[in-house]
């Protein structure tokens, strides 16, 4: 059998989610912008979508601005939000999305700490620096799983940079976090359809009433003129119907879960000496659906294809453009070692889970392991 | 068998993945990323490693990237760079093949549980009468990668595959073409890949690294005859900028010293030397040592697409090896390889050394 343990990049559809799009990939097909009877139906279905995601998330309907995903949302929201003159600040271990958007900015940088952390002093001092017009911190780590405590970090960022817009890339937390109550404390924040059983390509950026937002894309005005282009209407109906399912079932699903991922890590560490928990021992401030370790004497490139060719199918770091595995600047800005970096897993849960993928996984990881060691690699 | 091909995003690797995948192996296509910089090829070669997915996934096999572009800078061009900043050419391409395509491959394919590692070079490997494997030099002559390849070792050979060795040009691109594969009007790669020529070409990739120097020409005699802008871009044997002497011949680089800023030039005849000293020589095994030691008929390639040259005498020094030739024969640059052939058969090769 097949272990699938990549949930953090993507996971399967929920059965439910495919079938709430189906109707509006066939008879219900209309522009939601239209004046005629068949738009309006279709207009009542993202104006429902709307009302309540917005409920799901602490949110009021006119906050949700849909995007085709995370990396928009991040986008629109790094480039566009806030109106002083300032300058984009964000944590050093946050997704591509964001980082690569501050950096063209020439934005600035806080540091983390060894297992993860982003240290509220250097928040301090960067933001001290020079005028902020937009900050982002993420909810969830997409690599290690840390959980950000935004609440007193937020108050830094108030206290420091006032002025300043306070953006969440929240995309790997919808499962893991109570994602109203976590983001209560920030302006702006963004969600992807896929990482909580969605479709690809459908997500949003959530921005409080009177946040200043510039859009990006211009065009026909849909989504309060933040946002121009036909709404995807499947892709919204189904997102919302996944984020429903994933709301209902979260609780339960953090234990069932975190379980699984206990088992994960408490097995490989047995197994196999000299492997660490990346982000450090304590579990309760990580998602319950993602597991990093670093195994020293091991390469990932390497280990995931035996992983493979034993049918379980995990992750490093992330991918380049050309498909290669590129070192992981989250664990760079770690501080962790570059020979441990260099054995990086990440194996991630999500609602499709199973004893059973775990089991696999267990029984197929320390072998490779072990193969890989005694060649050197 | 379990064979891992490693597929350039050409058409000669795509041919032999397919070549292979015929012949019933377990095929598994390998792109290495090595260099991660500008290239005429695009930041990382996307588009070549596109094109070697692309075949893989119309052959029906399994498509792998590795990312060896720590080890790439680190063997080739950092040395490539630091050698340039002491007055040396060296070749990056054989250091990339003895680095990163046979030793790193090699040992990770093992390591994988692979029996072989396949290229898409045209070069082949024969056995001798008592068995021991040879490289030898691809069917289309006017396209032989040996000389390239010398640095494998008789136990390297033992797991290597070159499917298209046997091959023209000409019947490799037909049978890309019949397959249907992407790559079959593919142009063969030319150059150096991690120099960019829309981005400025060696003299702004080294300027980049290195500092540059304006160099003296000089004579024999020590009188200057001109200047060039940097030393450091100077290969013993070029003709092109130094221009042309008082009696209206060509003039060459005989020597360049980095350190003294200056370039020794001459005439084609001045470049004319009876032998080269050779450093960093490696035998294909101990066999090829011993029989080419006593041999008459040993010639040499001292480029990758250069003549035969006729070697008269091998002597071996403290250091390396002694190549005699037969007739005086234009001089090396330090940094470059010299691959001495038996009947084609590759026996060995090594480094020119500094005069």
């Amino acid at each position: 059998m097949t272990s699938y343990l990549d949930h953090a990049a993507t996971g399967p559809m929920r059965p439910e989610a495919i079938e709430a799009m189906l109707p509006f990939l066939s008879h219900r097909y209309a522009n939601p912008s239209g004046a005629h009877r068949f738009a309006r139906d279709a207009r009542r279905a993202v104006d429902d979508a709307r009302e309540e995601f917005a409920s799901l998330v602490g949110a009021e309907p006119g906050d949700i601005i849909f995007t085709s995903g995370g990396t928009e949302s991040d986008n629109l929201a790094i480039f566009g939000l806030g109106s002083v003159e300032g300058v984009a600040v964000c944590s050093a271990v946050e997704h591509h999305a964001v980082l690569d958007p501050v950096a063209a900015l020439d934005g600035r940088f806080v540091a983390v700490d060894r297992l993860g952390n982003i240290d509220s002093a250097d928040l301090e001092r960067v933001l001290a620096e020079g005028p902020v017009r937009v900050v982002s911190l993420m909810v969830v780590n997409n690599e290690t799983g840390v959980i950000v405590d935004l609440e007193s970090l937020s108050k830094v960022v108030r206290k420091a940079a006032p002025g300043a817009v306070l953006h969440s890339d929240a995309v790997q937390a919808y499962c893991w976090t109570d994602i109203a109550n976590a983001c209560s404390v920030v302006d702006s924040f963004s969600l992807s359809a896929h990482k909580f059983g969605g479709p690809k390509g459908v997500g949003a950026l959530i921005v409080r009433p009177g946040i200043p937002l510039a859009a990006r894309q211009l065009g026909g005005g849909q989504e309060r003129e933040r946002r121009s282009g036909t709404q995807n209407v499947p892709g919204i109906v189904s997102m919302v119907t996944a984020a429903r399912l994933a709301d209902g079932e979260r609780v339960s699903e953090i234990a069932r879960i975190g379980n699984l991922r206990d088992q994960l890590l408490d097995g490989l560490l047995a197994a196999l000496p000299g492997t660490i928990e990346t982000a450090g021992a304590a579990r309760s401030n990580r998602a319950a659906g993602i597991a990093h370790l670093c195994i020293p004497g091991v390469e990932s490139e390497a280990l995931l294809f035996l992983l493979e060719r034993g049918e379980v199918s995990a992750s490093a770091a992330s991918s380049c453009a050309s498909g290669a595995m590129q070192s992981s600047h989250v664990l760079a800005a770690m501080g962790i070692e570059s020979d441990l970096a260099r054995g990086s897993l990440r194996l991630s849960l999500g609602w499709s889970s199973t004893q059973a993928d775990v089991d696999e996984a267990l029984t197929v990881i320390p072998p490779a392991v072990e193969q890989l060691r005694k060649f050197g690699f | 068998m379990q064979v891992m091909v490693a597929m350039s995003g050409g058409v000669d690797s795509s041919v032999a993945a397919a070549m292979l995948r015929d012949q019933g192996h377990d095929v598994v296509g390998v792109t290495l990323k090595l260099w991660g910089g500008e290239s005429d090829s695009g930041c990382c070669s996307v588009s070549d490693v596109d094109d070697a997915r692309r075949v893989a996934q119309q052959l029906d096999i399994d498509h792998l990237v590795f990312n060896f572009s720590e080890d790439f800078d680190r063997d080739v061009v950092e040395p490539y760079v630091a050698d340039h900043a002491r007055g040396i050419t060296p070749n990056p391409c054989i250091e990339c093949n003895r680095h990163l395509k046979f030793d790193r491959l090699m040992a990770r394919a093992e390591a994988l549980g692979f029996d072989l590692v396949a290229t898409g070079h045209h070069a082949q490997v024969l056995r001798t009468a008592d068995g021991r494997p040879r490289l030898t030099r691809g069917a289309d002559f006017a396209k032989d990668q040996s000389y390239v390849l010398h640095m494998l070792k008789a136990s390297q050979l033992e797991n290597v595959m070159f499917p298209i060795g046997g091959m023209t040009k000409d019947d490799v691109r037909k049978r890309a073409t019949e397959l249907g594969l992407r790559t079959a009007g593919k142009p063969d790669s030319q150059d150096v890949c991690f120099i960019s020529h829309t981005g400025g070409g060696r003299r702004v990739f080294l300027g980049n690294r290195i500092d540059m120097h304006p160099g003296r020409l000089v004579d024999k005699s020590g009188e200057q005859l001109g200047s060039v802008e940097a030393v450091e871009l100077v290969t013993i044997g070029q003709r092109r900028g130094l221009g042309i002497g008082i009696d209206g011949r060509p003039r060459y680089a005989l020597d360049v010293d980095v350190a003294g800023q200056s370039v020794l030039v001459g005439t084609a005849e001045d470049l004319d030397v009876p032998s080269e000293s050779l450093h960093s020589f490696g035998w294909v095994d101990d066999a090829a040592r011993v029989d080419s030691m006593a041999s008459s008929t040993l010639t040499a390639q001292l480029s990758a697409h250069g003549d035969e040259i006729v070697v008269s005498e091998l002597r071996e020094t403290l250091n390396g090896l002694e190549v005699v030739w037969a007739t005086p024969t234009h001089r090396v640059a330090p940094g470059q390889s010299i691959v001495l052939y038996d009947d084609n058969l590759v026996v060995g090769g090594g480094l020119v050394s500094r005069r």
